[in-house]
């Protein structure tokens, strides 16, 4: 048995031993990870996926320390069934502003990444706040305290500068403007000037008071206007009209 | 080799530490895993905001895999690479400092859960102070592993301590890449992972099965290659298969990880390339839990009468069936229904609590009464209850898993005759609820088994012999002279 022999130089020569361990790890996750970064097929460009903006960020960061990936998905996938009860299946565009994806792994819930616009904020709120009032058989935790806890949003700058030096396009004027934007984002039309966040964000973002409490901008707002966002960038339908019309 | 005839040169202050902190932290998992299972049960035990379930069930899984696993791969680790390498632990202070620092990390990680800090990575949630916390920790767990490994007395590096290796040094390889982030500032907690989207998924799958396969599987596996020679006191099986399966399982799990990711964004080609290869896991997979059910060939009335022993071969059963299971469930037809269920948490803890688990109270039942230079164990039967329990506790957890998991997977994909979806999501939610009540009720006999196992160690400890189990008519498994039997694994293995 000669290549046993062999062996033997690895079972005597430790540090040859670690070398060659490292070499034989590497190979697998260097073929399946380089290519991603390298190949333009990878993330098919979609119109109307932008970056997150403040309030959505601040959303987003609450979902994710609350652990809401454990028990739902955002990735719809391209079988019957979820396309029907969910909606078109997950494009790689729609998540790639998301450090990280928040794809999950489990639904103990129902998968939401398309759970933007179908329902009400005032469905959000109460839902959050109870889930039992709203489905009396889910076991979703509540999540009131929400409402009472003012969202941070000092130091947004410091979060879109970060997400910015990581590649997601958020403009100087963005990050400069993030603290502001946010605020009017919440407050709605009624009591703020809008135009500068609809020239920066684009028109489809969702600018009105979020958890009916005016008073104050809450987690719940952050966190609801997230939600409200979640799956809707990519307009299908039109989407489907030109590629009917091809 | 000499070293072995004088115990006093060998440092097992270390290994007692790291002993009695596997004991802490397996508790501690188990009954943060039995509340949020009941938590599923009943949802009004979610206490908001700190005791929610989206908190607590990174608490529970990284107490039972970093804390319960890493403390029970620490110890052996330790244990092993003196005993098979014939000399004392390198450096006592580092060595001192890898404990320490370690139990530091466990708690700078589970106290940021609970308070809401978390990179929303599964099984990497740590924020970016604790990943850099735990590098260095990691570094001189690897110095201290290594140099002693470098000044062995064994010409031959024994089978245990490559897989040993292999594990501390992937670990060290797929946490450096996966916890790449960026803090939005020096005293901020908070960062973002240095990856988006379809590239950040792909790094944590192969992070997180790699987690698997190299934390839960190839350091388990060391565990394996000498814990069970030496209960059973026999060499291992085949020399040849070891070499053969140590390679090919180290190449092949690395490319495993895109099977969590099929049917999403991710390109076909590489959930392909995953699945195809979880494929091919299957026979180094099988190749390590034949050579060690086969170490048992000439000693098989052991396993009658040796409850320990039991442990480990029912460890290896249990590895067995999660290794066929996870290629199965790889495949992208059956993912299809498997994923996003309970069956994929059923085969975790098939995993989890048989294999990992089971190698790991095998281990340790062979470890205390050595470490604390007591005769035997205080009772073998108590062992032989904990098995049982614990046995039994499984069987529930992961039969009702299987049942429930294919059904909610079959709820959410069935039509009725006018081609609507025939169930709401909420009613396979409710549908779920007996079984989530059966996993609690498997989940508490697992944990009295391992109350069983700490009053046995406590007793054992002191010193205690069960008058109802005098000595003489015991098997004398756990007290074979040491320097003999490790001779027989050592040398046994390299000739066979």
């Amino acid at each position: 048995m000669s290549w046993m022999n062999k062996h033997e130089k690895l079972e005597r020569n430790s540090l040859l031993l670690l070398v060659s361990v490292i070499v034989t790890v590497l190979i697998g996750g260097i073929v399946e990870i380089i290519p991603l970064f390298r190949m333009e097929t990878v993330i098919e460009p979609v119109e109307g996926v932008r970056p997150y903006t403040p309030l959505e960020l601040v959303g987003y960061n609450i979902y994710i320390r609350e652990g809401c990936y454990n028990c739902h998905s955002q990735q719809v996938r391209p079988l019957r069934d979820e396309v029907v009860r969910y909606g078109h299946y997950s494009l790689a565009a729609e998540s790639m502003y998301d450090h990280p994806f928040q794809w999950g792994s489990k639904r103990t819930g129902p998968d939401l990444a398309r759970v933007g616009g179908k329902y009400s904020d005032e469905w959000h709120v109460a839902h959050l706040v109870e889930p039992r009032d709203l489905v009396p058989e889910s076991i979703m935790p509540s999540y009131s305290f929400l409402l009472k806890r003012g969202a941070k949003l000092h130091d947004l700058k410091k979060h879109l500068g970060s997400l910015s030096t990581l590649g997601v396009p958020y403009t100087k004027e963005m990050i400069d403007w993030a603290e502001k934007d946010a605020v009017v984002q919440a407050t709605g039309e009624a009591r703020a000037d809008t135009a500068g966040i609809e020239e920066r964000y684009g028109e489809n973002v969702n600018i009105r008071d979020f958890d009916g409490n005016p008073d104050m901008i809450s987690e719940m707002d952050a966190l609801i206007a997230y939600l409200q966002v979640l799956g809707t960038m990519v307009d299908f339908e039109a989407a489907k009209a030109v590629e009917g019309g091809e | 080799m000499t070293a072995g005839s004088s115990k006093t040169e060998y440092n097992y202050d270390i290994v007692k530490l790291f002993t009695i902190a596997t004991i802490y932290w397996g508790i501690v998992g188990f009954l943060v895993g039995i509340f949020i299972a009941l938590q599923m049960v009943f949802p009004d035990l979610n206490i908001e905001p700190y005791l929610s379930f989206g908190r607590l069930r990174p608490l529970h899984t990284s107490a039972v895999i970093f804390a319960f696993g890493g403390n029970a791969l620490f110890a052996t680790s330790y244990f092993v690479v003196q005993r098979t390498c014939g000399v004392r632990l390198w450096n006592d202070s580092l060595a001192f400092f890898t404990f320490w620092g370690y139990q530091a990390f466990i708690l700078m990680a589970g106290l940021g859960y609970v308070f809401g800090v978390t990179q929303g990575k599964e099984y990497a949630e740590p924020e970016w102070y604790a990943d850099l916390w735990l590098t260095i920790v990691w570094v001189a767990y690897l110095v201290v592993f290594l140099m002693t490994v470098i000044k062995r007395k064994e010409p031959h590096l024994y089978v245990a301590n490559w897989f040993y290796l292999a594990f501390i040094i992937t670990v060290a390889v797929l946490h450096l890449g996966n916890a790449l982030a960026l803090p939005i500032g020096a005293v901020d907690v908070k960062s973002y992972s240095a990856f988006a989207g379809v590239q950040s998924a792909m790094i944590q799958w192969w992070y997180g099965h790699n987690a698997v396969g190299f934390f839960l599987t190839a350091g388990f596996l060391g565990m394996m290659y000498y814990f069970i020679p030496k209960q059973a006191g026999r060499p291992v099986y085949s020399y040849r298969l070891s070499i053969v399966h140590f390679w090919s399982l180290i190449f092949i799990y690395i490319w495993a990880g895109p099977h969590h990711l099929h049917y999403t964004a991710l390109p076909d080609w590489a959930q392909t390339l995953g699945m195809t290869f979880s494929i091919m896991l299957w026979m180094p997979s099988w190749g390590g839990m034949i050579n060690g059910v086969m170490t048992l060939s000439g000693a098989w009335h052991k396993l009658r009468e040796d409850p320990v022993l039991q442990f480990m071969i029912v460890a290896l059963a249990f590895y067995g069936m999660s290794t066929f299971e996870g290629p199965l469930m790889s495949i992208r037809y059956v993912n299809a229904l498997s994923h996003y269920t309970d069956w994929t948490i059923g085969h975790v803890h098939s995993g989890a609590l048989g294999w990992v688990g089971f190698i790991s109270f095998g281990a340790l039942y062979y470890l205390v009464p050595h470490l604390w230079g007591r005769e035997r164990l205080y009772s073998i039967k108590l062992v032989s209850a904990h098995l049982w329990i614990a046995t039994l506790g499984i069987v529930f957890y992961i039969a009702a898993m299987w049942v429930s998991g294919i059904m909610q997977g079959l709820m959410w994909r069935s039509y009725n005759d006018m081609g609507f979806l025939e169930y709401s999501f909420v009613e396979s939610v409710m549908a779920m609820k007996p079984f989530y009540a059966i996993r609690v009720m498997g989940g508490v006999l697992y944990l009295i088994g391992a109350l069983i196992m700490v009053y046995n160690f406590y007793r054992t400890i002191r010193g205690d012999i069960s008058e109802k189990e005098p000595l003489e008519n015991t098997s004398d498994a756990t007290n074979e002279s040491d320097s003999a039997s490790n001779k027989i694994d050592i040398q046994g293995a390299v000739t066979s």
